[in-house]
C-alpha cells in the first residue's frame, strides 16, 4: 500500500474476511469448529456470521506474526489514522500493548521512571524484565483523594537523580481523566536520551476529537499503548501499539513475538480495522456527542448536590495540565458514602452497572453507545441514592497517596522465597506479591515493597467498604506473601 | 381493499386490524408515528408499529387510570401526567373541577401535533387553562421536583423501548419525592399473559412496592392491547385504594362513565389466581 495514497475509507482485513466469505472455502485447517459446524451450541450463540470468520492465518488472510499484505495495510492505515510511524495490531489487551513498550526499550538491571499510579501492567513487565522502578510521587487531590499526573519539577527531579534511566513512562490520561504536561515531559526525556512512553489505555479518543488533552504520537512521545476497545468501539482485548520516529519497527516486532499469540483471532482484528475505520471518518463527531452527554451530566448531577462531578476546572497548569472531558468522574464522599457503596447501590438496586467505585469516587465511562435516556436515568439515581442513603461523612477515610519504598526490583521480589504471614502483623516486610482494587486496578502495594502500618490500615479499610481486591495469592487477603 | 395492520402481541402471536387509509406516518426525533383508519377500531395511533389506543377502546384505558385515584384521594388539586399526548387522560381529568393544575410531559412534541390533527375527541382538552404541556425527558422534569403533586399518571409506551426509563427504580423513587404526604401514583403497568410482558410486570411492581407503602395492581378489559387484557398500578403514600375509596363522594360528582363504575372500582382489584401468585412472588 502507497502511504501517501491511504484511503481511510477502506478496512483491509475486514474486506479481505468478506471475500474470504463469499469464496466458500473448504476448510481443512484449524480451528477444529470448522466456521461453527463442529459446536452447534457455540454457533447458536455467537451467530454464523461470526463463528464463520473466525479463521487461521492463511495466504488471502495474512499473518499477524509477520503481516505482508492485509494485516500489514491495516497498520498503515492505523498508523496514518493516529499520526505515528507504525501501529501494531494487538490481541492480548493494551496489557500485551504496555507489556510489549516495556519490553522493547527496557532489559535487567535498567531504570524507568514512572508515576506510581501506573496500571498493574507495567509493573508486571518489569517482573518480565527485571527492570527497576523509579516512582514519581504523582500529586494528590487532597479533596477528592486522587492520584493526578506528574509535576514537571518532580519529572525533572526523577531525571536528574537518574540521568542512567532509559525511559520515562507517563499515564495520558489516568483513569480519573488526568494529564500530565505530556509534551514538557517528552522534551526533559528527550534532552536526557531517554524515550518517553506513554500508558493511553483511556486516551484513545484523544486522536480523534477536538479540543481533547494532547495524543502521545502528537506530543512527540515514542510509544503509546491504545486501547481501542475502550473509546475507540473495538472488540475486547483488542488494543493498538503505536511507535515514533526513534523506535525500530523491526525491534518491537521482534519484543511483540516474544509473547504473543501465533493464531491471533481475527475477530479482534477486523474490529481494529472497523473502529479504526470509523473513528478515522466519524471520530471528531462522534466524540463531540460524548463530550456533550459528559458536559450535561456533570451540570446535572452538581445540580442534584452533596455529589461533585468535576471536570476542566481542576486544571493547575501542572499535576492536572489537561482533564479529559468525556470522562464522567463522581465524587461522593459529601453524602457520606464511600464511591465503592455508591457503586454497589447503582448495581444491587437500580440495574445500573458503572466502571469503578474507588474510596471517595465513582467514575461512568460513556461512548457512543450511550443515549440521553439512560443518562437521565444514572442521574436520577445518584438523585435517589442521595435521598435515601446520605449520612455524615465524618468517619469516612480519605484516600492519600502512600508514598512507596522501593526495597528491590519487581522481578527479584516476585522470584524470591517468601512466606505468607498474616496482613496484620506484616508491617516491615517487604511484599512479594501486588495488592490492588480492580478495577481500577492501580496497586496499593507491589513486589518489591515495604509494607507499612498506613498501607495496612487502607487494605482493611477498602476491604470492610466491599472493594474486590485482587493480586495476592490469598483472594481474601487475610494473608500476604513476604520476602523471607 | 384488503390491507391488514399487524402487531406482534409475543413472539409467535400476532393481532391484526383491517386498514382502509393510512392517514399520517412520520418519523419524529424519538419514533415513528402512524395513524390509521380501521372499520372496526375507528383511528388508531400507533407508535414504532405499536398501538397506542383506538377510538374504539381508549374510553377504558383513560377512564380506569383517571378515576380510580380521583375517586380515592379526597382532595386531588396538582396532577403530573407522564406521557399520554394524546390528551385522552387529560380530557377525563379536566372533569373535575377540584383540579388546580395538570402539568403534562411528553418527550415527543410531534405526538401531540398529529393527535391534536387527527384524534381532536381526545386531545381536545389540552387547551384547557389548567393544562401545561411541558417537552421533556420525565426522570428530567420530575427530579427537580419535591412534594409538590397529589397525583402522578405514568401513560407510557411499554418497558422495551424509549420509555424504558419509567418502569426503574430511579424513576418510581424521584416520583415518591414529588408527591405530598398523601399523594398517589398510577401507572399502566402492562399485561400478566404472555411470558416477557409478565416478567417486565413483575420486574416493575416489585421495584414500586420497595418504593411506596402502599401498592396494589388493578386490571381491565382492552382488547387491542396484548392478550386483551391490562394492568395498572396503584402506588400510594397513605391511601388505600379500596378502603379509602368514597364511593359516595364519587357519585355526588355526577360524572357519566362508559366503563368504570363505582362497583367495578372494587372489583377491579381481585385479581385471579395466577396473577396474585405471581404479585407475591415478586412481593416477598
Amino acid at each position: 500500500m502507497d502511504r501517501e495514497k491511504l484511503d481511510q475509507t477502506r478496512a483491509p482485513i475486514y474486506e479481505a474476511l468478506e471475500k474470504f466469505r463469499e469464496m466458500r472455502v473448504v476448510p481443512f485447517d484449524v480451528p477444529g469448529h470448522k466456521h461453527g459446524k463442529g459446536n452447534p451450541e457455540l454457533t447458536a450463540f455467537l451467530g454464523e456470521k461470526c463463528v464463520g470468520v473466525d479463521v487461521n492465518s492463511m495466504k488471502p488472510l495474512d499473518n499477524l506474526c509477520h503481516p505482508v499484505s492485509v494485516i500489514h495495510d491495516a497498520e498503515l492505515l492505523a498508523a496514518d489514522a493516529f499520526g505515528a510511524k507504525h501501529a501494531f495490531l494487538m490481541v492480548g489487551g493494551t496489557t500485551s500493548s504496555v507489556q510489549s513498550m516495556v519490553l522493547s526499550c527496557c532489559k535487567q538491571g535498567d531504570k524507568i521512571i514512572l508515576p506510581r499510579n501506573v496500571h498493574r501492567s507495567v509493573i508486571n513487565s518489569l517482573v518480565l524484565c527485571g527492570a527497576i522502578p523509579v516512582y514519581v510521587n504523582p500529586d494528590v487531590d487532597h479533596r477528592l483523594g486522587i492520584s493526578l499526573g506528574m509535576s514537571r519539577d518532580n519529572v525533572k527531579k526523577a531525571i536528574d537523580e537518574h540521568p542512567d534511566a532509559v525511559a520515562v513512562l507517563v499515564n495520558n490520561p489516568t483513569y480519573y481523566g488526568i494529564c500530565s504536561d505530556l509534551r514538557a515531559i517528552v522534551k526533559m526525556a528527550h534532552d536526557a536520551g531517554m524515550l518517553c512512553l506513554a500508558d493511553e489505555a483511556h486516551g484513545t479518543h484523544f486522536y480523534f476529537g477536538e479540543n481533547m488533552p494532547v495524543s502521545a504520537m502528537r506530543a512527540g512521545a515514542d510509544m503509546a499503548a491504545v486501547s481501542m476497545h475502550k473509546s475507540g468501539g473495538s472488540l475486547t482485548q483488542s488494543s493498538l501499539l503505536l511507535i515514533g520516529e526513534n523506535v525500530s519497527e523491526r525491534h518491537v516486532r521482534q519484543i511483540i513475538n516474544l509473547t504473543q499469540t501465533t493464531s491471533g483471532s481475527y475477530l479482534l482484528m477486523s474490529s481494529l480495522d472497523i473502529s479504526r475505520r470509523n473513528l478515522a471518518l466519524r471520530g471528531k463527531d462522534v466524540f463531540r456527542k460524548v463530550v456533550q452527554m459528559a458536559e450535561y451530566a456533570r451540570e446535572e448531577i452538581n445540580a442534584v448536590g452533596g455529589y461533585y462531578a468535576y471536570g476542566r476546572e481542576l486544571i493547575n497548569g501542572d499535576s492536572i495540565f489537561d482533564f479529559d472531558p468525556t470522562k464522567l468522574s463522581v465524587h461522593t464522599r459529601d453524602i457520606g458514602l464511600a464511591g465503592i457503596e455508591v457503586y454497589d447501590i447503582l448495581r444491587d438496586e437500580y440495574d445500573i452497572q458503572i466502571e469503578f467505585g474507588d474510596i471517595g469516587n465513582i467514575l461512568a465511562y460513556l461512548s457512543i453507545g450511550d443515549r440521553m435516556q439512560e443518562l437521565e436515568r444514572l442521574v436520577s439515581a445518584l438523585a435517589e441514592i442521595k435521598r435515601r442513603y446520605k449520612k455524615d461523612p465524618d468517619g469516612l477515610l480519605s484516600q492519600e497517596y502512600i508514598d512507596p519504598e522501593v526495597v528491590c526490583s519487581p522481578q527479584e521480589a516476585f522470584y524470591s522465597n517468601k512466606k505468607s504471614i498474616p496482613i496484620e502483623k506484616s508491617a516491615g516486610f517487604v511484599c512479594s506479591e501486588f495488592v490492588m482494587c480492580y478495577p481500577p486496578g492501580i496497586p496499593i502495594l507491589a513486589p518489591g515493597e515495604r509494607i507499612t502500618e498506613s498501607i495496612i490500615d487502607y487494605i482493611q479499610y477498602a476491604k470492610a467498604k466491599g472493594c474486590s481486591m485482587t493480586g495476592s495469592e490469598d483472594p481474601d487477603i487475610n494473608n500476604i506473601n513476604v520476602l523471607e | 381493499m384488503n390491507l391488514w395492520f399487524s402487531e406482534y402481541h409475543a413472539p409467535d402471536v400476532r393481532h391484526s386490524l383491517r386498514v382502509t387509509r393510512h392517514l399520517y406516518s412520520g418519523k419524529s426525533d424519538y419514533q415513528q408515528i402512524d395513524i390509521f383508519d380501521t372499520p372496526e377500531f375507528g383511528k388508531v395511533l400507533a407508535l414504532d408499529g405499536d398501538v397506542m389506543l383506538t377510538e374504539r377502546d381508549e374510553f377504558i384505558y383513560n377512564e380506569m387510570i383517571t378515576h380510580i385515584p380521583m375517586s380515592v384521594h379526597p382532595n386531588v388539586q396538582d396532577v403530573l401526567v407522564i406521557g399520554a399526548g394524546d390528551g385522552g387522560v387529560v380530557k377525563e381529568l379536566t372533569r373535575y373541577e377540584s383540579v388546580k393544575r395538570i402539568d403534562l410531559v411528553e418527550m415527543d412534541p410531534q405526538v401531540i401535533e398529529v393527535c391534536r390533527t387527527y384524534l381532536p375527541e381526545n386531545a381536545c382538552k389540552l387547551d384547557d387553562t389548567r393544562v401545561h404541556i411541558f417537552f421533556d425527558n420525565a426522570l428530567r422534569f420530575i427530579r427537580r421536583s419535591t412534594d409538590e403533586y397529589d397525583l402522578i399518571i405514568v401513560d407510557s409506551n411499554d418497558p422495551f423501548g424509549p420509555s424504558e426509563g419509567y418502569f426503574t427504580r430511579e424513576f418510581y423513587g424521584i416520583c415518591y419525592n414529588a408527591l405530598r404526604s398523601d399523594g398517589i401514583m398510577v401507572n399502566q403497568q402492562g399485561s400478566p399473559f404472555y411470558k416477557h410482558d409478565a416478567e417486565a410486570m413483575q420486574r416493575s411492581h416489585k421495584r414500586i412496592v420497595n418504593t411506596f407503602p402502599i401498592s396494589r395492581v388493578y386490571q381491565a378489559h382492552i382488547p387491542t392491547y396484548a392478550a386483551g387484557y391490562w394492568l395498572f398500578g396503584f402506588a400510594s403514600k397513605k391511601y388505600h385504594p379500596i378502603n379509602d375509596f368514597d364511593e359516595e363522594r364519587w357519585k355526588s360528582l355526577h360524572l357519566s362513565t362508559k366503563y368504570y363504575t363505582t362497583k367495578l372500582h372494587i372489583g377491579s382489584f381481585y385479581l385471579p389466581a395466577y396473577l396474585e401468585k405471581m404479585l407475591m412472588e415478586v412481593e416477598s
